[in-house]
C-alpha cells in the first residue's frame, strides 16, 4: 500500500494530559508524526491540533479511528483537500545583503521581522511546498538558525 | 453537602450500587480506608497482592457485567495493580480502579511511593484521571463509572492525591453524565444493515463469526435466536465462549490457533462471515492474506476501530450489538430460507467427522482432557469457570460443556498467569449460587498463590483444579514443535506441595493420581464447601491440538504430533 502525507485536525477538550494522550497513541503504535502545532480555539474549552502524518490508508484510516476514541477528543477533521500555511523563521549574519534577503522573503509572503547589530530575522508564511523552496533558496545568505513553525491546517469549504 | 474528597469516594461507591470493592491499603490512600471503615453498604476484600484485587474486580464483572472496583495504594501498590488493567483492557472489563498519590504539593519532586500513575496507565486503560480537587472528584467519579460501562467497556482509572482525600468540598454527585467529547454511536445506519441482511440471504455458504462482543452487549439470546432461525453454522472465539450451547448442533466450536477443524474450514471456505463483535485477533485469523479468502465480511462493532482494522469488510456496521441484531433479525427472518445452506451445512458435518474434536483417553495416567469434562459432567452449568493461561486453558475452552454466557472467565487478549484463582473469587463473591472453579496450571497458580489467604479468609470456596504436567505446558509444546526439543526453563518438576501449601492457608488440598480419586476429591470439595486445590497428575507430555502455527493458515492445522 502507498504511503501518504496526511493532514488530521484534531479538536480535543482543553484538559491537562490530553496533549499526552494523542502522541501517546502515536507513538504507541510506530505512527509518524511529523509535525505537530496546538493552541486554544479561543472562547470556548477546547483546543485545536495540527497533525501532519505519513502512513498508508489503512494506518490513516486507524489513526483517525483511534483519535476520535480518546475520550477528550471532540472532533476529526480529516480532508484531500485543506489550506495548509506553514511559517518558518530564518536567522542570517547581518554582513549578507539585506535587500536581496528581503526581497526574497517578500517573493514568499514575509518579510524582515527582526534586525540586530549582528543577525537579520526572517519570517515566511507559506504553503508547506513553498516553504520548502524558501529554504532552499535561503541557504545562499548562510543563515544561521532555522526554526518551522509546523503546518496549520483549514478545510476550504 | 460538604464532605472530604474520601468520603466522596465512599459516597459515590454507595449512589453506584456497588456492594464490593476489592482492595489494599497504604499511605496514600489511608484517608479512603478510614471513611470506608464506619460504613457497611459495602465489602472491602483484602487481597495479599495489588495485582489480585483488580483481577478479582474483573472475575465480579465479567461473571455478571456489572462495573467491578478496586482500591490500591501509590507507588507499588499501582504498579502492582497494572497487569490487571492491562488484562481488562485487552478484554474490554468494566472496572473502576482508585488508587492513592502522594499530595499535590509532592507530585514532581520525586516523593516517597511517587509514580507518575496515570502516565503509565494510560495505554492500559480506556481512559483515566489525576484529580486536581476535590471539587471535581463527584464528576470524575460519575464519569468514571459511566465511561467503564458504556460503548465498548474498558477500564477507567482514577489517581487521587492524599491531600485530596482530606480537602472539603461540595458533594453533588450528578445523576447523569454528559460527556460532548464521548458519545458511542449506538444505533446501527439502517440501510446498512438491510444490505447485510440481503447478503445473508443470498450467500451459499455463510457463516457466523462470534466474538467477545456478544458477551458484552448481552446479545446472547439474540444470537441464539438468529442463529436457530437461519440454521447458519457458528463459530465461537475463546472470549465468546457460552454464547451458544455446547450441544447446539449449529456450533462449529471454537476458532483459530487451537479451533476445531469444521470451525477454522467453516472460515476459510465461507462466502459470507457475520462477525458479530469479534476483533479478527491474529490467534484466530493466522495469516491475515489467506484469512476468509473468498468470504465477503459483515462486521458489527461498537468501536469504529476495531472494523477495517486487519481485514477488509464488506458491510461495516457501527453499534451496540444488541440494538443492532434487533433490526436486523426481523430484516432477515423475512426473507431467509434455512434449506438454502442445507448443502454447506453437510459438507462442514463431512469435516467434522474426517477430523472430530478429541483426544486419546487412557487408563494409565489420567489426560487433562478428561478431567476438563468429567468436571462438565458433574458440574455443568452449576459452575462458573475460570482459567489461568497454557494448555489448561485452551483444554477448558475446548473441552467444557458451556451453556450461557458469563460461564467462562479467561484472560484472552493478555493472556495473563495468575489471573485465574483472583478472578474466581471474584466469580464467587458476584455469584454465590454457582460453584466457582478454576481450571489452573501448576505454573500459572503460583503466581498468585498468596491468595489463598484472602479466599479463606473471606469465605470464598474456589475450587482449584491443577492439571499438573510438570511443565510449563504450552510453552513446552513449542518447543517440541518449534525448537526441537530443547526445554529451555521450563521443566518444573521441582514443585511445592499444593496440597500442605493448601492446608497451610486454612483451605483443603487433594492430590489426584487416578480418576476415581478425582471424582472423590471433587465430590468432597463441593460438599465442604471450602477452599480446595485438587493437584491432578496428568499426562505430561499432551498436546493442544489442533493448532495453526502462529502466521499460518486456518485451513492448514496440525491435527496430530507423532514424535
Ligand atoms: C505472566 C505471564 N508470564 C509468562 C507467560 C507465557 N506463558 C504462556 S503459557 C505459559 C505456561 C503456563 O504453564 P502452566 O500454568 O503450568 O500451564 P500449562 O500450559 O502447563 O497448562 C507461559 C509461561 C504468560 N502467559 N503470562
Ligand atoms: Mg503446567
Amino acid at each position: 500500500m502507498k504511503v501518504e502525507r496526511r493532514i488530521i485536525s484534531v479538536i480535543v477538550q482543553n484538559e491537562h494530559s490530553v496533549l499526552a494522550r494523542i502522541t501517546g497513541l502515536f507513538a504507541a503504535r510506530g505512527y509518524n508524526i511529523e509535525a505537530l502545532t496546538v493552541a486554544p480555539i479561543p472562547e470556548s474549552d477546547m483546543s485545536r491540533l495540527t497533525i501532519e502524518t505519513r502512513g498508508n490508508v489503512r494506518v490513516i484510516e486507524q489513526i483517525i479511528k483511534q483519535l476520535h476514541k480518546l475520550i477528550p477528543t471532540y472532533k476529526v477533521i480529516e480532508h484531500e483537500e485543506m489550506i495548509e500555511k506553514e511559517m518558518v523563521m530564518m536567522k542570517f549574519p547581518i554582513n549578507e545583503s539585506l535587500s536581496s534577503i528581503q526581497a526574497l522573503c517578500q517573493a514568499y509572503n514575509g518579510g524582515i521581522a527582526n534586525v540586530s547589530s549582528q543577525h537579520i530575522i526572517t519570517m515566511v508564511a507559506d504553503e508547506p511546498k513553498r516553504v520548502k523552496h524558501f529554504i532552499e533558496a535561503a541557504q545562499r545568505f548562510h543563515p544561521v538558525e532555522i526554526v518551522r513553525g509546523g503546518v496549520v491546517a483549514m478545510e476550504r469549504e | 453537602m460538604e464532605m472530604t474528597g474520601a468520603q466522596m469516594v465512599i459516597e459515590a461507591m454507595k449512589l453506584e450500587g456497588v456492594d464490593t470493592v476489592f482492595g489494599y491499603p497504604g499511605g496514600a490512600i489511608m484517608n479512603v480506608y478510614d471513611e470506608m471503615y464506619k460504613q457497611k453498604d459495602f465489602k472491602h476484600i483484602l487481597t495479599r497482592h495489588e495485582q489480585a484485587a483488580v483481577h478479582a474486580a474483573e472475575g465480579y464483572a465479567r461473571s455478571t457485567g456489572k462495573v467491578g472496583v478496586a482500591f490500591v495504594t501509590s507507588g507499588p501498590g499501582f504498579t502492582n495493580a497494572v497487569t490487571g488493567l492491562a488484562t481488562a483492557y485487552m478484554d474490554s472489563i468494566p472496572l473502576v480502579v482508585i488508587s492513592g498519590q502522594v499530595p499535590i504539593t509532592l507530585i514532581g519532586t520525586d516523593a516517597f511511593q511517587e509514580i507518575d500513575a496515570t502516565g503509565i496507565s494510560r495505554s492500559c486503560t480506556k481512559h483515566n484521571y489525576l484529580v486536581r480537587s476535590a471539587s471535581e472528584l463527584p464528576l470524575i467519579l460519575k464519569e468514571a463509572f459511566y465511561i467503564a460501562s458504556s460503548g465498548r467497556p474498558g477500564p477507567v482509572h482514577v489517581d487521587i492525591p492524599k491531600d485530596v482525600t482530606a480537602e472539603l468540598a461540595k458533594f453533588d454527585y450528578p445523576t447523569r453524565v454528559d460527556i460532548p467529547t464521548y458519545r458511542p454511536t449506538t444505533k446501527g445506519n439502517v440501510r446498512q444493515i438491510k444490505k447485510a441482511a440481503e447478503a445473508i440471504c443470498k450467500a451459499k455458504r455463510p457463516v457466523f463469526y462470534l466474538g467477545g462482543g456478544i458477551i458484552h452487549s448481552g446479545s446472547a439470546d439474540l444470537v441464539r435466536e438468529f442463529v436457530k432461525a437461519t440454521q447458519i453454522p457458528a463459530v465461537e472465539t475463546l472470549m465468546a465462549r457460552g454464547t451458544l450451547r455446547h450441544d447446539d448442533p449449529l456450533l462449529l466450536g471454537m476458532v483459530g490457533m487451537h479451533g476445531t477443524y469444521q470451525a477454522n474450514m467453516a472460515m476459510s471456505e465461507a462466502d459470507l462471515m457475520i462477525a458479530l463483535g469479534p476483533r479478527f485477533d491474529d490467534r484466530v485469523t493466522g495469516k491475515l492474506s489467506e484469512f476468509a479468502k473468498h468470504a465477503k465480511i459483515i462486521h458489527v462493532d461498537i468501536d469504529p476501530s476495531s472494523i477495517g482494522k486487519l481485514v477488509d469488510v464488506d458491510y461495516p456496521i457501527v453499534g451496540d450489538l444488541k440494538e443492532v441484531l434487533e433490526v436486523m433479525i426481523p430484516k432477515v427472518k423475512e426473507q431467509v430460507d434455512p434449506d438454502r445452506y442445507q448443502p454447506w451445512r453437510e459438507i462442514l458435518k463431512r469435516y467434522n467427522e474426517i477430523h472430530p474434536l478429541g483426544y486419546e483417553d487412557s487408563d494409565k495416567v489420567i489426560k487433562p482432557q478428561w478431567v476438563i469434562e468429567r468436571v462438565g459432567e458433574l458440574l455443568g452449568e452449576d459452575a462458573v469457570i475460570s482459567t489461568d493461561v497454557g494448555q489448561h486453558q485452551m483444554w477448558t475452552a475446548q473441552f467444557y460443556p458451556f451453556t450461557f454466557p458469563r460461564q467462562f472467565i479467561t484472560s484472552g487478549g493478555l493472556g495473563t498467569m495468575g489471573f485465574g484463582f483472583p478472578a474466581a473469587m471474584g466469580v464467587k463473591r458476584a455469584r454465590p449460587e454457582k460453584i466457582s472453579v478454576n481450571f489452573t496450571g501448576d505454573g500459572s497458580i503460583l503466581m498468585n498463590i498468596q491468595e489463598l489467604v484472602t479466599a479463606v479468609e473471606s469465605r470464598l470456596p474456589v475450587i482449584n483444579i491443577i492439571l499438573n504436567n510438570h511443565y510449563l505446558g504450552m510453552v513446552r509444546q513449542w518447543q517440541t514443535f518449534f525448537y526441537e526439543k530443547r526445554y529451555a526453563e521450563t521443566d518444573l518438576s521441582f514443585q511445592p506441595d499444593f496440597v500442605r501449601l493448601a492446608e497451610a492457608c486454612g483451605g483443603i488440598g487433594y492430590r489426584v493420581e487416578t480418576k476415581d480419586e478425582f471424582d472423590e476429591a471433587l465430590k468432597d470439595a463441593v460438599e465442604k464447601g471450602v477452599v480446595a486445590m485438587i493437584d491432578v497428575v496428568v499426562d505430561r507430555n499432551e498436546n493442544v491440538l489442533p493448532m495453526v502455527p502462529s502466521g499460518g493458515t486456518l485451513y492448514n492445522m496440525m491435527l496430530e504430533f507423532k514424535d
